[in-house]
């Protein structure tokens, strides 16, 4: 239980010092990595709950693939940070309300919160003896709640669809490589064996 | 671990599962070691050559004289290069690398920590590795390296979404996600194997070959090895590194293919079972099949290394996106259709 404490006050600490840094961070990229910190602690203490299959889902999906487009799109960007800080003191007050509304929401829902009996029975779902993690999972979310998440489903495939329909461009004039024509390509179709007499050219 | 400490007390465990962990770090260092020499005779055998032969009785030496040179050689960084992030990669490459082996079952019971969510743990390890590959490519602060770094990162996320999904249909087929489980699954001689069981072996045996396929991209081998193509891109992210930090992104790319050669031998080969029940016998242990299947997949990666020539990178986008990813997504539904209306496999 002290190994446990330990691990969690260290990930936690780990994990508010990251998310701090993430906007306290001058440099884009290294904002991103503060990010990826962030992710990957939380994903540990997921794990001292007991919730080891959304850890790795955690790590899986934003660290491994969204995490990387942020940083695929920051790396490429030009930042300029004498420019990005000029206008700083004209958006204050929105960004302030935004932040604002935000921590009233926050503190909304943190002050109804009650916390369980850490002995009762929530803990005793995640023991060894009882179904995992992915089974848990899987029953609320595929028998309980099928047609919500088969809803959700729906709405991230149309906002996919959506996405490349807005950046599809048909480009005139652009070569596209057809491997089916390629492949049915015989030597008689581009090579002519042409018998040249002396003298008298093609 | 949890198993070490309470069977042993908390100080105790703790020390014996450090030495468990460093004992199988120096094996796989060790085997390392030569897999990289049999790589390069490999290749040179291909090419009618004779390979390192100098350093030890037919060069079994190499690599430990290459550690040597590596280490010894002066660590450069760029002027203008981001440091720490510089210096940060290979280490989170090699890092990485390394704890991936955690959740590897080589015999019965000999796994470091047999995870529940272990096959989904080593998903979550493989996809931080393009990290290594892309910050060290934007913190060399240099053209070449950034787009390697940018091919590279491209190309690992295109295959392991079709990797994703032949991990999907293996899983599926045994019900769970535990490596050890997935192994036992397969026990019986070589019928019983996920890659040959008669049952699935129209769907099963084309995936172990796509997800052979996408560990060759996902490693950067040839033919796949765009990210430090040579004639493009000097040697892509690795440009400007020298010296140790060097030596930590070639180990830990090697151990990556080796990692990967464990996996097919996990997920399709029957992990420690031998091809036929009777060959199980006192004399030869589980873990020599292992190695045997390990070697096996590691001396296929060097042939097709020594054969292929490299893909375009349209090519290798196409096949990844256009031809893996909707087969292996048909594959998660045809295992689907027959774990539910025929039963397990």
């Amino acid at each position: 239980m002290a190994l446990q404490a330990a691990a969690f006050w260290i990930l936690a600490a780990v994990a508010v010092v990251s998310a701090f840094s993430v906007v306290a961070a001058r440099n884009p990229v290294r904002s991103v990595m503060w990010l990826i910190c962030a992710f990957f602690t939380s994903a540990g203490l997921f794990v001292l709950i007991g919730a080891e299959f959304l850890a790795m889902l955690l790590v899986v999906v934003y660290v491994g693939a969204v995490a990387v487009l942020f940083l695929f799109v920051v790396m490429m960007l030009d930042v300029d940070f004498v420019e990005l800080n000029q206008g700083f003191l004209q958006y204050m007050p929105f960004g302030a309300l935004v932040s604002l509304i935000l921590l009233t929401e926050l503190v909304l829902v943190g002050s109804t919160f009650v916390f369980a009996d850490p002995d009762a029975a929530g803990r005793a779902a995640f023991s060894a003896a009882g179904p995992t993690n992915a089974e848990a999972i899987g029953a609320v979310l595929y028998d309980q709640y099928i047609y919500y998440f088969q809803a959700a489903g729906i709405v991230l495939l149309i906002a996919m669809i959506g996405a490349i329909v807005l950046t599809l461009r048909h480009k005139p004039g652009v070569r596209r490589q057809d491997v089916g024509k390629q492949v049915a390509r015989r030597p008689k179709d581009g090579v002519e064996l042409i018998d040249v007499k002396p003298g008298s050219g093609i | 671990m949890g198993r070490l400490i309470a069977e042993h007390g908390p100080l105790l465990g703790v020390a014996l599962s450090v030495a468990q962990i460093f004992a199988f770090v120096v094996v796989l260092l060790l085997s390392l070691a030569f897999l990289l020499l049999a790589d390069r005779k490999i290749w040179a055998a291909v090419q009618m050559r004779k390979g390192p032969n100098v350093v030890g009785a037919f060069g079994l030496l190499q690599s430990f004289a290459d550690f040597l040179k590596f280490v010894f050689k002066e660590i450069v960084v760029p002027a203008g290069a981001d440091r720490t992030l510089f210096l940060l990669a290979p280490l989170l490459t090699f890092t990485l690398a390394f704890i991936g082996w955690a959740v590897v079952p080589v015999a019965p019971g000999w796994v470091i920590a047999d995870l529940n969510v272990g096959i989904l743990y080593l998903f979550a390890i493989s996809s931080l590795g393009v990290y290594g590959i892309i910050i060290g490519g934007w913190a060399s602060n240099s053209k070449y390296p950034f787009l390697g770094g940018l091919r590279s990162a491209a190309q690992m996320v295109s295959y392991e979404v079709s990797i994703g999904f032949v991990l999907i249909t293996v899983l599926v087929l045994v019900g769970s996600l535990n490596l050890t489980d997935i192994v036992e699954n397969q026990e019986g001689g070589l019928l019983n194997w996920h890659a040959f069981a008669p049952a699935t072996i129209v769907v099963m045996f084309p995936m172990f070959v796509i997800f052979f396929i996408s560990a060759l991209a996902e490693t950067n081998r040839p033919p796949f090895d765009l990210p430090e193509a040579e004639s493009e891109l000097v040697a892509g992210y690795q440009v400007e590194y020298s010296s140790t930090p060097y030596l930590l992104f070639m180990i830990g790319e090697y151990l990556n293919i080796v990692m990967m050669c464990a996996l097919l031998t996990i997920l399709f080969m029957g992990g420690w079972y031998a091809p036929h029940p009777a060959l199980e016998t006192v004399f030869i242990p589980p873990v020599f099949w292992f190695a045997l299947k390990v070697c096996f997949f590691f001396f296929l990666f060097a042939m097709v290394k020594a054969i292929v020539p490299r893909y375009r990178y349209d090519q290798l986008m196409r096949l990844g996106w256009k031809i893996f990813l909707p087969t292996s997504l048909a594959a998660v539904m045809a295992v689907g259709a027959y774990v539910t209306y025929v039963g397990t496999g």
